[in-house]
């Protein structure tokens, strides 16, 4: 290890001493335990600050409170009014804060350069965010899974509407496919966004990293036992911010190598359709369809299928079924719109970005599946036409 | 109406404050309508709000106009203008100090992230060259655009206002001088210069939107690009548009060789304009 | 509302002749526009906390009963908007408009057209930010920092919003404006700038801060706009911009904006607990030189609100020790008023009840902002509840007491009537412990990794959301013991002296009676011999 400055020093047998405490602290009133090396010194950090604070707390406003007893105007207190300058004691009361905001910087140093250096990583995981669920993408092992909130409507009721299912003790924190890392690895996260910005949160791991669409930005996180840890998306990203909640669950070298085997057979990115579009394309091109729908298909299950589901049915109320939509079996115009330009203040966002090929096949997909029957295509040149 | 024996001024009531907010209501309510498609409704709004601004303006300069003629505004007044005009232009600054900032950011920072290695994962191939359209619309033969250049009319335009200022300085120490001709002379020339300056702009966008295929949806370029210069062509006219209404006032031989400050503000104004189109075409035309 | 209100207001002017809503309209007088400035923010302090306890109630258990998520995103948008842009801001306003002149010597402010312009532009303003709720899609849901692209789904709503922000600024902008060119220019002879008040030195600065950020809002906002409906690529990585960019451009507004929310209540304070102590204010000189320098450090720490955007390490480091700085410039606030109280001779009448109160909470709110700028901290704590409590800590006995102690302390010399001292008392304690039993638990929250701005949570943080609730509507009680006291205080007060408080010693308490006529001075007054030594 590197030289240690005393402040460091001073600072590390305090944390020690710290974080003997969480053994007999009730977690309810404080950072829930750490599991990383990071959350760790976060942990510290946070204690030793706090009691900076409580100790400069009882200091200046035991003062006060003295000189609200001792100098009362009742208690027959007369005013020195000469008593208004001082410049040493206004130096004293310059220097000494500011002494001990070193004190405090040094340390914390430390470790923001810590959680910054997210290099050599053992396990890389791409994290994807939108609204309203994850998808992590394990792409060295060609496995990719989306994760969404399992907990049933029915335990969360609506206005006016009471639950009729008793809640879970995991309620609005259980998931449907977790993420899996192994124990003691350096994991690195590539966190990023299709829509707005999430924030990929969990507490106990010491990270906190927002998914910034069009962008690329990492953590790192090394856990140093094994457990299920949770947590939500920490940025305000629309109508179901609330019901985003993260789990991983660290496992064992050996467990995770049987969960990737298993993984592997279940959600393999290789047989999955090339999700992204490409835009060069020509637009002119009339196709039949029944290579419409085929095509449709996997643009649609890329895209659309997080919210409005594989079978069509949507999970109202937040996402509408597009079987017998009357938008999607009415006139193409209106759910090209739709689908073109997203509907404003709802989670249904312009999909602008597919491909005139890609669109006019997933709109007539969804014109021919679910139960609708239209019978009716779109070809790639109505959505150019109708592109502003 | 009065002025104290210590050298107050009591402004009377007015009743263009109300009148001013009423315009910006509907304004800014057909502004909020004119975008999202509600017609004609927006559109009329729009006009009521403008119009009723006019007309504000008219009256509410017109009071201060006549009096300052009648010379009930005394030096600690002309302080307390020269005070305020020099805040509202710094305001001015910030505002496009934030445009600028937005520029610098994109050049600095984004554009070469969106480049970097990690982000090869979204953006393959992005070369993160400036100019630039952005990784996606890159991508896209139907969005290639030519950037305008700096030596061509951004040059000549630097010089006409450069010599725009010169002229509003001689304007300006006409006044001083109290040389009424010389003073109405440079000060049309003021105006002059600006009025072409705002043409070969005007002629200018057209060049960008049909030779050289660059517009305010060119990625972030083609924004901060018109942004910028759209928003100091808008200050321009501003300025242009005193600058008349002053120059109408000499005509009408308002002033004094001791009391302009009208004058001087609007010159102050015309200066601050002519000194962002210097980072314009430094930041914005040149360096590219 | 906001006009009746006012109108209600009516100390009674004998020498004027226009009618009550002629004059409303049409004024040019500092105090009757400062009236209605502060009648105006008390009317938008109400309903933004109605909408706080909507929001309260959503949270009381968990599971969704009250409203939906989105319209619990509109609200809690709104709710900040409204009480930062609505009431904070223009009971600051409201003050300076009444008290500058008065302190400083001067007839009135310098623009009286303008200064009513200033205020009449927030009506419009208003008016949009409420319209928005009945339009399709509803208000902005995005928050009140209104990210980009959770911005761009929003509705017309969020374009109202928008033009509402544009009024707003415009009316800091000239009201900025106004109190700085009155500040330097119209000061009375003898008046020089450092014997001025306090209160008209914070505002000084504070306009300065107001007027180099409103318009970098503005820009941020109009980029937004651009980027909803023009087709623009600012904040689209897709076109080479970058969500990011907004963040910076506005919280290079937000964070001197949150010292814009302070630093008014700052000189309040340093006008107050001189008065209550019978003694001069402790070290004049350095608090206006802190003030100062928070003001500068407020431009070059906005990307502590940025810790976790992904930001290199040295910015996060630069951030960070930037941030930490500010401690000791507000140190030695803290200090200067409690070295005041010392060797006082201390009375606590209802004014100063409210500023050691302010002392004490407000620091505990500098302290977990102190928690939170450490960048590593932060990244367990960023967008919970513990910053809900930081802000609630700082904003509420920090600005809204802060106004609180400035009405009840000036309310004598504004309408010649005294308050009820029992019901401010009342009022006092009932919102001390309210406050706390409201914003305490919330740092528990934030700590176990409740995230902000959600309608429902999990389990574990039922309890505490239980007893935050009750503290807030308590809370929102004891604002209508508040509301009760001015009301009785403006109908039936008692007579009010001169000089109320025995300690104050700035101008208007000494030179002016209670209440103060019409014009103020008639004549410019010579204070060369009478303004307080400092
Ligand atoms: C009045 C408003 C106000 C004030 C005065 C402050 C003051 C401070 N704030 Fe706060 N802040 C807000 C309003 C305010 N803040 C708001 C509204 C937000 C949230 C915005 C949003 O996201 O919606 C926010 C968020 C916020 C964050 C971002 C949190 C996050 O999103 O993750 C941070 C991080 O650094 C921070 C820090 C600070 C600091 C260090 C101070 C310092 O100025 C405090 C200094 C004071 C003291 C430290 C106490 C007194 C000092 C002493 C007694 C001296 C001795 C002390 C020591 C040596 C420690 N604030
Ligand atoms: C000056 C600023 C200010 C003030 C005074 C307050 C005051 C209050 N705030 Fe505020 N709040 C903010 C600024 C402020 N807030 C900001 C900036 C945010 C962040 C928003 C964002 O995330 O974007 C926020 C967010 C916020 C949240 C988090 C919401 C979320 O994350 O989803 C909560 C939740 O508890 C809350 C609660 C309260 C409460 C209970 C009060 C109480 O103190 C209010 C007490 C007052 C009253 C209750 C008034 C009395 C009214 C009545 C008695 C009812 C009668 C009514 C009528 C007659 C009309 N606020
Ligand atoms: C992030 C979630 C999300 C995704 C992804 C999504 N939608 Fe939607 N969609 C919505 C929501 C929410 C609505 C409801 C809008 C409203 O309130 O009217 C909606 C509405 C629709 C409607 C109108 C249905 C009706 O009857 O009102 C159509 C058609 C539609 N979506 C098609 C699609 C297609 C095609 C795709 C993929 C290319 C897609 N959506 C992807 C969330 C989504
Ligand atoms: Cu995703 Cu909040
Ligand atoms: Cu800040």
């Amino acid at each position: 290890m590197k030289n240690k400055t005393l402040i460091e020093r001073v600072f590390l047998a305090f944390t020690a001493l710290c974080m003997a405490l969480p053994a007999l602290a009730s977690y309810d009133v404080n950072i829930p335990p750490p599991a990383t090396p990071i959350s760790a010194q976060i942990y510290g950090l946070h204690m030793y600050i706090l009691w900076i604070c409580v100790v400069i707390f009882v200091i200046v406003f035991g003062a006060m409170f003295y000189s609200i007893f001792k100098f009362r105007k009742s208690q027959g207190a007369k005013a020195d009014v000469n008593f208004h300058e001082s410049t040493l004691i206004e130096i004293i009361w310059t220097v000494i804060p500011f002494i001990i905001l070193i004190a405090i910087a040094i340390p914390a140093a430390r470790t923001v350069l810590d959680m910054k250096d997210a290099s050599h990583p053992d396990v890389t995981i791409k994290v994807t965010a939108f609204q309203w669920g994850w998808r992590y993408d394990y792409s060295a092992d060609d496995v990719g899974f989306y994760s969404y909130m399992k907990t049933p409507w029915s335990q969360i009721g609506q206005p006016g509407i009471e639950a009729t299912e008793k809640k879970n003790p995991d309620y609005l924190l259980e998931v449907d496919n977790e993420m899996v890392v192994p124990v003691n690895k350096r994991v690195r996260l590539l966190v990023t966004s299709v829509d707005v910005i999430h924030g990929w949160y969990v507490p106990q791991l010491g990270i906190n990293q927002y998914g910034i669409p069009g962008f690329i930005k990492d953590a790192w996180f090394k856990a140093d036992k094994t457990g299920v840890f949770k947590g939500q998306c920490s940025q305000i990203c629309g109508k179901l911010h609330g019901y985003m909640p993260i789990t991983v669950r660290v496992v064992s070298e050996a467990d995770y190598a049987k969960w990737l085997a298993d993984a592997k057979t279940k959600w393999s990115t290789k047989a999955a359709p090339a999700a992204a579009a490409v835009p060069a394309e020509d637009a002119s091109k009339q196709y039949s369809l029944d290579e419409l729908k085929a095509m449709g298909e996997k643009v649609y299950a890329a895209n659309c299928a997080a919210c409005h589901q594989p079978n069509g049915k949507g999970t109202p109320p937040a996402f509408p079924p597009l079987a017998g939509s009357k938008i999607v079996t009415g006139e193409a115009a209106k759910q090209i719109d739709i689908v073109l330009n997203g509907k404003a203040g709802t989670a249904m966002q312009p999909f602008a970005r597919l491909s005139n090929t890609d669109l006019a096949a997933v709109i007539t997909y969804t014109k021919n599946a679910f139960g609708n029957a239209t019978g009716k295509a779109v070809q790639p040149a109505d959505i150019k036409a109708a592109r502003r | 109406m009065s002025t104290a024996p210590g050298g107050y001024y009591f402004a009377p009531p007015s009743k263009w404050p109300v009148v001013g907010s009423t315009a910006l209501f509907f304004f800014a309510s057909g502004m909020v309508m004119w975008m999202n498609d509600i017609q004609p409704v927006g559109f009329l709004s729009l006009a009521l709000g403008f119009a009723i601004l006019i007309y504000m303006l008219f009256g509410w300069f017109g009071v201060v106009i006549h009096e300052s003629e009648s010379g009930l505004y005394n030096k600690q007044l002309d302080v307390s203008y020269r005070w305020s005009m020099s805040w509202f232009i710094f305001s001015e600054v910030m505002f496009f100090a934030a445009f600028f900032g937005a520029l610098f950011y994109a050049r600095v920072f984004s554009v070469p992230w969106l480049g970097d290695f990690d982000n090869a994962l979204i953006w393959q191939g992005y070369g993160a060259k400036w100019p630039t359209a952005g990784p996606y619309l890159d991508a896209n033969a139907d969005y290639a655009f030519k950037t305008m250049g700096a030596w061509g009319i951004p040059a000549i335009n630097t010089l006409l206002l450069l010599a725009s200022g010169v002229t509003v300085t001689i304007a300006h120490h006409a006044l001083i001088a109290n040389n009424r001709s010389r003073l109405i002379l440079f000060l049309f020339l003021t105006v002059v210069l600006g009025a072409v300056f705002l043409a070969l702009q005007v002629y200018e966008y057209a060049h960008a939107y049909s030779d050289l295929n660059l517009k305010l949806t060119s990625g972030v370029f083609g924004s901060t690009f018109f942004m910028l210069t759209g928003f100091h062509g808008f200050h321009v006219t501003l300025g242009a548009i005193m600058l008349t209404v002053i120059l109408f006032r000499c005509i009408k031989g308002h002033f004094k060789p001791d009391h302009h400050f009208g004058f001087e503000a609007v010159a102050w104004y015309w200066h601050f304009v002519d000194v962002v189109w210097l980072g314009l075409f430094i930041f914005v035309y040149v360096l590219v | 509302m906001a006009h009746d209100a006012a109108h209600d207001h009516g100390h009674d002017h004998h020498d004027h002749g226009p009618g009550p809503w002629t004059r409303i309209f049409t004024t040019t007088n500092h105090k009757d526009i400062g009236s209605m400035y502060l009648w105006f923010a008390f009317f938008m302090f109400f309903v933004g906390g109605a909408m706080a306890l909507v929001l309260r109630a959503e949270l009381f258990v968990p599971g969704l009963q009250v409203v939906q998520p989105e319209i619990f995103n509109s609200l809690t948008t709104v709710h900040a908007l409204v009480m930062i842009f609505g009431a904070v801001m223009p009971a600051f306003v409201g003050f300076a408009n009444w008290l500058i002149p008065m302190q400083i010597g001067a007839a009135d402010m310098a623009f009286p057209r303008m200064n009513n312009w200033s205020f009449w532009i927030m009506i419009p303003a208003a008016l949009l930010l409420f319209g928005s709720f009945l339009v399709p899609g509803g208000a902005a849901a995005s928050g009140w920092t209104l990210y980009p692209p959770l911005v761009t789904q929003g509705g017309i709503g969020t374009d109202m919003t928008i033009f509402a922000i544009h009024l707003l600024g415009a009316s800091s902008i000239m009201g900025s404006i106004n109190i700085i060119t009155t500040i330097l220019n119209l000061r009375a002879p003898g008046m020089t700038l450092m014997r001025m008040p306090l209160f008209c030195w914070t505002w000084l600065i504070t306009a300065y801060l107001l007027i180099a950020t409103m318009p970098v809002l503005a820009g941020a906002v109009t980029m937004l706009l651009t980027d909803r409906h023009f087709g623009t690529s600012f904040f689209n990585a897709a076109g080479g911009g970058d969500p990011t960019m907004f963040m910076h451009i506005f919280w290079f507004f937000g964070h001197p904006e949150v010292y814009i929310l302070i630093l008014p209540a700052f000189g309040i304070v340093s006008q107050i607990i001189p008065a209550f102590a019978r003694k001069p204010l402790f070290g004049y000189a350095s608090m206006v030189y802190a003030t100062a320098s928070i003001a500068i450090l407020s431009f070059i720490v906005w990307g502590h609100h940025m810790f976790t955007v992904g930001m290199p390490a040295a910015g996060n480091l630069f951030f960070m020790f930037a941030t930490m700085l500010i401690a000791v410039p507000t140190g030695v606030k803290i200090f200067n008023w409690i070295a005041t109280m010392w060797r006082g001779s201390l009375t606590f009448e209802t004014p100063m009840l409210f500023c050691i109160g302010f002392l004490c909470m407000f620091t505990l709110g500098g302290f977990s902002g102190l928690v939170l700028s450490i960048a590593a901290v932060d990244i367990t704590l960023h967008n919970t509840y513990y910053v809900v409590a930081h802000f609630h800590y700082v904003l509420f006995p920090g600005a809204i007491w802060g106004l609180t102690a400035a009405v009840y302390f000036w309310l004598p010399k504004f309408t010649g009537k005294m308050y009820d001292e029992t019901l401010g008392k009342w009022h006092f304690w009932i919102s001390a412990i309210a406050f706390n039993i409201t914003f305490f638990p919330q740092h528990f929250l934030g700590l176990a990794g409740m995230p902000r701005r959600i309608p429902d949570y999990a389990l574990q943080f039922t309890e505490w959301n239980t007893i935050s609730t009750v503290g807030a509507f308590l809370l929102g009680f004891s604002q209508l013991i508040f509301l009760w006291n001015v009301v009785k205080t403006i109908r039936s007060g008692e007579k009010a002296k001169d000089k109320q408080w025995e300690g104050a010693d700035s101008v208007e308490w000494t030179h002016l009676p209670s209440p103060v006529p019409y014009h103020t001075f008639e004549t410019v007054p010579n204070l060369k011999l009478a303004a307080p030594a400092h």
